[in-house]
């Protein structure tokens, strides 16, 4: 096992070169819904179970299909009253269980990037020819499904092997989510190609804060807001991502969905955002900061 | 580490709709408009959990509440026995002042040791739902299917000899099921489950005795869950709650009636520094024109007389 890593250089805050965003922009601002699919009585991965009960285990079942049912549609009447499109994490699958949900994604305009087959499939154990043929599975997919070429990465249930950013590189994904060390895009370092990581964050992530750290609701909007007002406090030096991850199953109930309304009213009521996707971060990265960046990190090694 | 097998990629559910066949795949915004009586714009579906944990419990899985500590855990079975002996009296206290009903979903063996609580509910014309035998015996997917048949039909047999009602609705203790638990409920003469957590509203879910339904019961709003799993404070529980009834009120405006489930358990809730946080938020609730303060058997009627 390694100690580090190793896929990307220090970079200090303090001592970095400077990103900026179109039109001036502070902060580019990015909402990131997983729509995902768990299934019923998923096959065993050594490496990590997917229920916690024997199954079947009808409650985390039931609930995460809450989001697809119900939670999805609140969410994104929520989104397009404040002309916020989505980039979706994306369980594939889906495009074959509940096609009537990416077809509102493409009426939208929204972003589908991968998150895996299903959300109860893990990339753990997989050997390389393995993980390249879920990888394959998932670009045709979603190519099939909405014509889009996928631009970006968050690994399913956010599970990895050594291989997969190598893999990321090889098959010309632009973008990892899977790396939490910045607010601003980074170099990735791989032997072959190009990838960079954009900032998509766990702190944010409302499984993260609503489950996991047992936050309520209005607590969330707090947290989301003084994120947003620190960054874009920053970024009128140094241009800075946010990124809010959502679930439907959680942000799209009932006691949640007015609250985040009015965060998407408050962070989009600034001037200097840049409302945008991943694929269009990643872009604007490669083409204006992305050589430049890779330039000082190589003179920082050397030194 | 162990080699993954290639089955591990082939995915055969993967096709439209559900991997299992216990209901359709439906968004709720796209079905047909609900009407609720007298043009009511949402139930409110107070739920009140009776439960008795055992001293000597050993669930096969864990149990929220359960015994934590070494055997005698007084700490954990007497706070526990609070809610019986006070706080669900606190409780139905609010709910007589407000003029609200409650369905009331308890465990057959508290029941048979105190039948004074059935006589509570009776004497309310509230609704008995079956809560399984106590909160020892959880109902998992490893369970032997005589085993959990038989213990349904205990349950049932008791609730119903001790209420004198039909006990039309299931509530799996920490709502846990085996794959066969809908079609044993089914099979004893239930007509609504309560147990799974996808909807807002109640839905049609076929079993091997044929089509009964889901009712909208609640994780989200459940006072042991806000309160004690994930701590929030009493102020952000009473926000939850109106938050949640908000949101269900403005929808049903345009796209029809609505279940607002809120699940107490007296030994959360009936706690006496908690018990005016609760009347604050059914106050607020019960304060609004078009809110019906049903049973789960009135509300499921209702949902099938236009179905």
């Amino acid at each position: 096992m390694m100690r580090d890593p190793q896929l990307y250089d220090y970079s200090p805050l303090c001592d970095r070169p400077k990103i900026t965003w179109p039109n001036g922009a502070r902060v580019a601002f990015w909402v990131a819904p997983n729509i995902e699919y768990y299934e019923f009585d998923p096959p065993l991965n050594p490496g990590r179970r997917a229920w916690p009960k024997p199954h079947p285990d009808v409650v985390p079942y039931s609930h995460r299909d809450y989001g697809n049912r119900a939670g999805f549609f609140r969410m994104m009447e929520a989104m397009a009253k404040y002309n916020v499109r989505g980039s979706v994490s994306l369980n594939v699958a889906i495009c074959q269980h509940h096609p009537e949900l990416i077809k509102v994604c493409n009426e939208l305009d929204w972003e589908l990037f991968s998150h895996g087959i299903y959300n109860t499939r893990y990339t753990y154990t997989m050997s390389e020819a393995q993980e390249r043929a879920m990888m394959k599975d998932v670009i045709d997919t979603i190519k099939d499904a909405s014509g889009q070429d996928v631009a970006g990465w968050l690994a399913p249930a956010l599970s990895y092997t050594t291989n997969t950013f190598e893999l990321l590189a090889e098959f010309g994904i632009q973008y990892t989510c899977d790396l939490f060390h910045d607010d601003q895009p980074q170099p990735v370092n791989t032997k072959s190609g190009r990838l960079i990581s954009v900032p998509y964050s766990l702190e944010m992530n409302d499984t993260v804060v609503l489950s996991m750290m047992g936050k309520s609701s209005r607590h969330y909007s707090d947290i989301l807001k003084a994120n947003f007002d620190q960054l874009y406090e920053e970024g009128a030096e140094n241009g800075q991502v946010m990124c809010i991850p959502l679930h439907p199953f959680l942000i799209g109930q009932p006691h949640r969905i007015g609250n985040f309304a009015e965060v998407l009213d408050y962070i989009t009521g600034h001037d200097d955002v840049w409302v945008t996707t991943g694929r269009e971060i990643a872009a604007h990265y490669y083409e204006h900061h992305y050589d430049n960046v890779l330039a000082s990190l190589t003179a920082r090694r050397g030194s | 580490m162990a080699e993954l097998s290639d089955d591990y990629l082939k995915y055969p559910n993967r096709g439209h709709g559900m991997d299992h066949d216990r209901y359709p795949w439906s968004q709720l915004h796209e079905r047909p408009n609900v009407t609720w009586p007298n043009g009511a714009r949402v139930a409110l579906w107070v739920v009140t959990q009776l439960q008795w944990f055992p001293m000597d419990m050993k669930p096969a899985v864990p149990v929220p509440g359960a015994m934590a500590r070494p055997y005698p855990d007084f700490w954990n079975y007497t706070l526990r026995d609070y809610g019986n002996r006070v706080g669900v009296y606190r409780i139905f206290k609010v709910l007589d002042k407000l003029g609200l009903k409650s369905s009331v979903a308890i465990n057959s063996a508290l029941a048979e040791r105190h039948p004074f609580l059935i006589e509570q509910v009776n004497q309310r014309g509230w609704e008995v739902v079956a809560n399984g035998l106590d909160m020892g015996h959880i109902i998992h997917g490893e369970m032997d299917r005589e085993e959990e048949a038989a213990m349904i039909k205990g349950v049932l047999d008791s609730l119903r000899k001790l209420s004198g009602q039909p006990v039309r609705g299931w509530l799996s203790p920490i709502r846990s099921e085996s794959f066969n638990t809908p079609d044993i409920a089914a099979a004893n003469g239930i007509e609504y489950l309560c147990d799974w957590l996808n909807d807002d509203m109640p839905y049609a879910f076929e079993t091997k005795s044929g089509t009964i339904h889901n009712l909208p019961h609640t994780m989200e709003l459940d006072d042991q869950q806000v309160l004690v799993t994930l701590r929030h404070t009493e102020q952000e529980y009473v926000d939850q709650l109106k938050d949640q009834f908000d949101c269900l009120y403005a929808e049903s405006a345009e796209r029809g009636g609505r279940v607002m489930a809120i699940n107490l358990n007296p030994w959360v809730t009936g706690q006496a520094y908690r018990i005016k946080a609760l009347e604050e938020a059914l106050s607020y609730i019960s304060g609004h024109d078009g809110v019906w303060t049903a049973t789960g058997a009135e509300i499921l009627d209702a949902f099938k007389a236009q179905a």
